[in-house]
This record gives C-alpha cells, sequence and structure tokens, in this order.
C-alpha cells in the first residue's frame, strides 16, 4: 500500500469515516468528525502509522489531508502526490 | 523513518526524562529513579554537563543513562529534545518537568529581563515540556508526569513574588493537565519542595538560613533526595490512583 493510502486509511479510522469516504479533499472542522479531540487522535494515529513525531507547531498547521500529506514528506515519508 | 531503540534500553525499565538533572533536584530524582531501574534520560542546557551527569549517575547508580541537551525557554530545542528521545527511546513512562531558575528581587525593584526570564524557564518551559512530550507520553506504559512547583506558588514570600507567580502557573499548568489527560490515562501531579539544599539557594545567607530552620517544623533544611523520594512515589505504581495533586515536601514550613 502507498504510503497515501495508508494514510488515508488512517484518516478513516481515526475520524470514524466509512471506508469508501473520499478524504483527500477533507479540512480540518469541515466535518463534524474532525473536531479537536479528533484532531489529537489523528495526530496519535499517524505517528503510530509512519512512525514519526509530530510537533505542537505542525500539529497545529497540520489543516487539511493534503497537509498531512505534505507533513508526511517533511518527515521523510514519500512524495506528496496528490 | 523508524523509531532506533538502543539495545542497552532493559525491555522492562520505565523510560523517564527529568529535566533540569545536572545537578541539585533533577539530579538526585535521576539518580533515585535510575538506582530502582528506570532508563533516565539526564537534561540541562548544555550537552557537555548532560554527558558529565548521565556519566557520573551510571558509575554512582549502575542504571542506563542517556544525556540531552535544550534549553526549555525555546519550544524548538524542546522539541529537538523530545525528538531524540523518540529516536532512541520511542515513548516515556516518565516525564519530570523539573528545569527551573530562581532569583529573589522585591516589588518595584526587579526587572523586566528577570521577569520575562522567570516565566520564560519556569512557567512556558514548563508547558512547552509537557506539550511536546505528549506524544511520547501516550506511547508510555501508565505514564505519569510530576512538575515541581514550590512552596512558593502556594504561599508566596517577600521578594519571591514573580518566582511565585512563575511556581503558581506550574501549580495551575498540572491541575488543568491532570484533567486534560486523565482520561488518555496520564497522570499528573506536582511536587512543592520548601527550602531544599542546591545551588539555587546559594544567595540564602546564615541569618536567612536560621530563619527558614526556625520556621520548619522538623527543624532543617531539605536535600534534594528528600524531595527524590516524593517525585518517585508519585510517578510510581503506588500512586496509580493520584492525579491532579500537589505535595507540599517542606519539612511543615509555616512561614
Ligand atoms: N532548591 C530549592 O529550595 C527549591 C525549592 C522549591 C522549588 N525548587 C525548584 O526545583 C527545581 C530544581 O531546582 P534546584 O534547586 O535543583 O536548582 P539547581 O540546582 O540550580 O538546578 C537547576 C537545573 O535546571 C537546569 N536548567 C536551568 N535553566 C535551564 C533552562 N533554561 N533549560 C534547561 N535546563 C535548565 C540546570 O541545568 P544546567 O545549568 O546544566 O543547564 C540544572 O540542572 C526548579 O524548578 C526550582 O524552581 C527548588
Amino acid at each position: 500500500m502507498s504510503h497515501l493510502d495508508r494514510l488515508r486509511a488512517v484518516f478513516r479510522m481515526a475520524l470514524n469515516l466509512p471506508p469508501d469516504t473520499d478524504v483527500d479533499g477533507l479540512e480540518y472542522r469541515a466535518i463534524p468528525q474532525w473536531d479537536s479531540l479528533a484532531h489529537m487522535a489523528l495526530i496519535a494515529a499517524m505517528e503510530d502509522e509512519f512512525s514519526v513525531m509530530i510537533d505542537t507547531d505542525e500539529m497545529i498547521d497540520m489543516s487539511s489531508f493534503a497537509k498531512a500529506a505534505e507533513l508526511l514528506e517533511k518527515h521523510g515519508i514519500g512524495a506528496a502526490a496528490l | 523513518m523508524a523509531s532506533a531503540r538502543p539495545p542497552s534500553d532493559p525491555p522492562t525499565a520505565r523510560v523517564a526524562l527529568v529535566t533540569g538533572s545536572t545537578r541539585g533536584i533533577g539530579r538526585a530524582v535521576a539518580a533515585t529513579l535510575a538506582s530502582r531501574g528506570h532508563m533516565v534520560v539526564v537534561h540541562g542546557r548544555d550537552d557537555e554537563r548532560a554527558s558529565k551527569a548521565a556519566a557520573e549517575l551510571a558509575a554512582e547508580t549502575g542504571g542506563t543513562i542517556d544525556p540531552v541537551a535544550g534549553d526549555v525557554g525555546d519550544p524548538a530545542q524542546v522539541s529537538a529534545v523530545m525528538r531524540r528521545v523518540h529516536q532512541r527511546h520511542g515513548r516515556l513512562d516518565a516525564l519530570v518537568v523539573n528545569a527551573g531558575v530562581h532569583e529573589a528581587a522585591l516589588l518595584g525593584m526587579t526587572g523586566s529581563a528577570t521577569i520575562d526570564h522567570l516565566f520564560q524557564v519556569n512557567a512556558v518551559g514548563a508547558a512547552h515540556t509537557l506539550q511536546a512530550a505528549l506524544g511520547l507520553l501516550r506511547r508510555g506504559r501508565s505514564p505519569a508526569v510530576v512538575l515541581t512547583a514550590s512552596v512558593m506558588g502556594r504561599s508566596g514570600g517577600p521578594g519571591q513574588a514573580v518566582y511565585s507567580a512563575t511556581k503558581a502557573a506550574v501549580i495551575g499548568l498540572t491541575l488543568a493537565a491532570a484533567k486534560e489527560l486523565g482520561p488518555a490515562g496520564v497522570r499528573v501531579n506536582a511536587v512543592a519542595p520548601g527550602y531544599i539544599r542546591t545551588d539555587l539557594l546559594g544567595t540564602l545567607d546564615d541569618d536567612a538560613r536560621a530563619a527558614v530552620v526556625a520556621a520548619t517544623p522538623l527543624g532543617r533544611l531539605g536535600e534534594p533526595a528528600d524531595v527524590a523520594e516524593a517525585v518517585a512515589f508519585l510517578l510510581s505504581p503506588q500512586a496509580r490512583f493520584v492525579t491532579g495533586q500537589v505535595l507540599g515536601v517542606d519539612g511543615g514550613l509555616v512561614w
């Protein structure tokens, strides 16, 4: 599975979304499931899936799926080919 | 980027980071935890001092000690410290937010640089440290945090207004964090030491020392090891239902 597919799976799992949800255009707080508490769970799930450590400023900046993909790239995981 | 754990990490050892542990209270906490089987990360501002303290503590306790350096007043350096812990150990089971500075000055005579420095290290530094460690604590086993406040943060003292304010901030941080992180299984407590014999009390003259002892029902200044025992208890499974508490370690000081 590509890193982006793994990221999509992490988003669906952490935000409790149905398995076929298109998450590529998702933005923070644009849907009720992605609130501030879910954001913490999402970050934790990303850290676990990709064995990275995301710091506070990165956490605050991660305002969309696209930004999450960029963040992974910054941590040396894949290229954000969205 | 996989987290590389050094082969020296004993599999059952709890991983503890003690900020400000090159000397004083933090060093005593590091020694106590190491002698009880923790894998301890020793910390100070300077690489060389941290490495020296780590080597000495390893020799004294026979424990596994890892040094790390960074100024807690600088959020970027705090993040770098946590990244280093992540790379080397992958998690934190115990965090002691202890790094701190002290300066006594009367109100009206406290320069703005002093006010900024005391808040930046003691209060802002504590908030950054706790926040930056959350990802590591979340991966920890029965994770627990202890912050070093001070008797001054609860009762204040003349010449201690700004220092006391910074320590009151540490207490507020402790109480709120305990509520916020309890549901995630992270316990958060504080110790509030009285007068403890460390470099920080270097400015206390003989008369002031005698006055402190006279105001202390247990009749002496505290030792760093007295505080270390309280911290070790709060981090231990014996304190598994204790969170959001501020434990005085002050010999009963009535000031
Ligand atoms: N001693 C007392 O009577 C007393 C009473 C109540 C509360 N406390 C509190 O207990 C804690 C420890 O005090 P102590 O008496 O052990 O003091 P200390 O002997 O002066 O040690 C202070 C420690 O903090 C580190 N540190 C200082 N500024 C730092 C910074 N900006 N970034 C990172 N590390 C820093 C120092 O490391 P380097 O110098 O190597 O960088 C050192 O390891 C403090 O929070 C203090 O407010 C002390």
